[in-house]
């Protein structure tokens, strides 16, 4: 009796650790080699035929095709520089430069990586449509509300996520956060 | 009391083990990743358009809006697969995926460095079994060796504006990816 109680007892920790585990890798999305700058974070690694398993588990689970690295970088903000979750009812600002990239795109998605409904159907933009300083830099407003400038609509949403992918870039596997890779820097001004 | 401790260490030990198989068979047993979703409407061994993602649907999540995207799911195991697409003026890129959505190889259109994308697709073993001066004559096609009998091949081109899209779309639906042997179908 008691080793049938004990090895139950066994059983069952191995089953709460191993899923727990697996459920808290799969959610956090976690993957090695991360590559953060400021509030973004991307896993340049994950795009190459060397991804390794929590990111094969990762990809498997949101059922997203990831952006091979020979085409592009994929950078993800979950949250602001103060570490504030985005939120959709909030002003937050986007400001500064990008790395050097042929194109560049900044999207916006729900937690579960699907666009955002808004009132003008913009979910994004690419670097040919920015309006910038004088000196490169450039300022996109994400917002609930209409606003002049590079208006980036949340369509109020509790919760959002930022993707700036860069396509045929040098940033990749083996680049380290440096002055080289400029992010622009996520800002929540103001919140209602 | 030492008998507890002792079980929960094994148990804690076994959960280590459960954590790891589940992370390495969870790939082969999803049913809603990319290849497996793409699998119920895409067509073997040819080029289907995929619809502009919207707020309501989209054929996977995380899709990029301002690119216009085709997917060939292929099948290998009948022979190589000749793929070709026209590029886009602004970028257009092409990536490789193997059955569980790993991305093994990906080119764009600057690498490529023509007007045209064109390369092989094949098995490590096909790639071997090609006859010696066939490789000769192929020195300047590209063979891309894909690591799974199945897989995805993605084409993506950006339209830079919205009002591009139409130029990106009409590079999409020019892309083809037909098995080698097959006779060239006159269009």
């Amino acid at each position: 009796m008691r080793l049938l109680l004990g090895s139950l007892f066994a059983l069952v920790v191995a089953a709460v650790v191993g899923l727990g585990a697996t459920y808290l890798a799969l959610t956090r999305s976690a993957a090695f080699g991360p590559l953060t700058i400021g509030s973004w974070t991307a896993w340049p690694k994950t795009g190459t035929a060397d991804a390794d398993p929590y990111a094969q588990a990762s990809i498997a689970r949101i059922g997203q095709l990831p952006t091979a690295l020979g085409d592009g970088v994929a950078f993800t903000a979950q949250a602001d520089e103060n570490g504030r979750l985005l939120d959709g009812r909030c002003n937050v600002i986007l400001s500064g430069v990008t790395p050097v990239a042929r194109f560049w795109t900044l999207t916006l998605y729900n937690v579960d990586g699907q666009l955002v409904a808004n009132s003008i159907n913009r979910s994004g933009f690419t670097s040919q449509e920015i309006v910038r300083h004088a000196d490169g830099g450039f300022e996109i407003e994400v917002t609930p509300r209409a606003n002049p400038g590079n208006w980036l609509p949340t369509g109020g949403v509790e919760r959002y996520i930022l993707l700036l992918r860069l396509y045929d870039t040098a940033v990749g596997v083996s680049t380290k956060a440096g002055r080289e890779v400029p992010m622009p820097a996520v800002k929540t001004r103001s919140c209602p | 009391m030492i008998r507890w401790l002792l079980l929960l260490f094994g148990g804690a030990l076994l959960g280590g083990i459960v954590h790891l198989a589940t992370i390495i068979i969870l790939p082969r047993t999803a049913t809603q990743d990319a290849y497996s979703r793409l699998a119920r409407s895409a067509p073997v061994n040819a080029v289907v358009t995929l619809p502009a993602p919207t707020p309501e649907s989209a054929s996977m999540p995380f899709m990029d809006p301002a690119f216009a995207s085709a997917v060939c799911r292929y099948d290998l195991s009948q022979g190589p697969l000749k793929f070709t697409v026209p590029v886009s003026l602004a970028y257009t890129s092409v990536s490789f995926y193997t059955r569980y959505d790993v991305a093994y190889y990906a080119i764009n259109d600057r690498a490529a460095g023509r007007r045209v994308i064109e390369l092989d697709l094949m098995t490590a073993e096909q790639h071997s079994q090609m006859p010696e001066d066939e490789e000769i004559t192929a020195a300047d096609r590209l063979i891309v060796e894909s690591p799974t009998l199945t897989g995805l091949i993605a084409i993506r081109a950006l339209a830079p504006e919205p009002g591009l899209m139409p130029m990106a779309q009409n590079t999409i639906v020019a892309a083809k990816c037909t098995r080698q042997d097959e006779p060239k179908t006159s269009r």
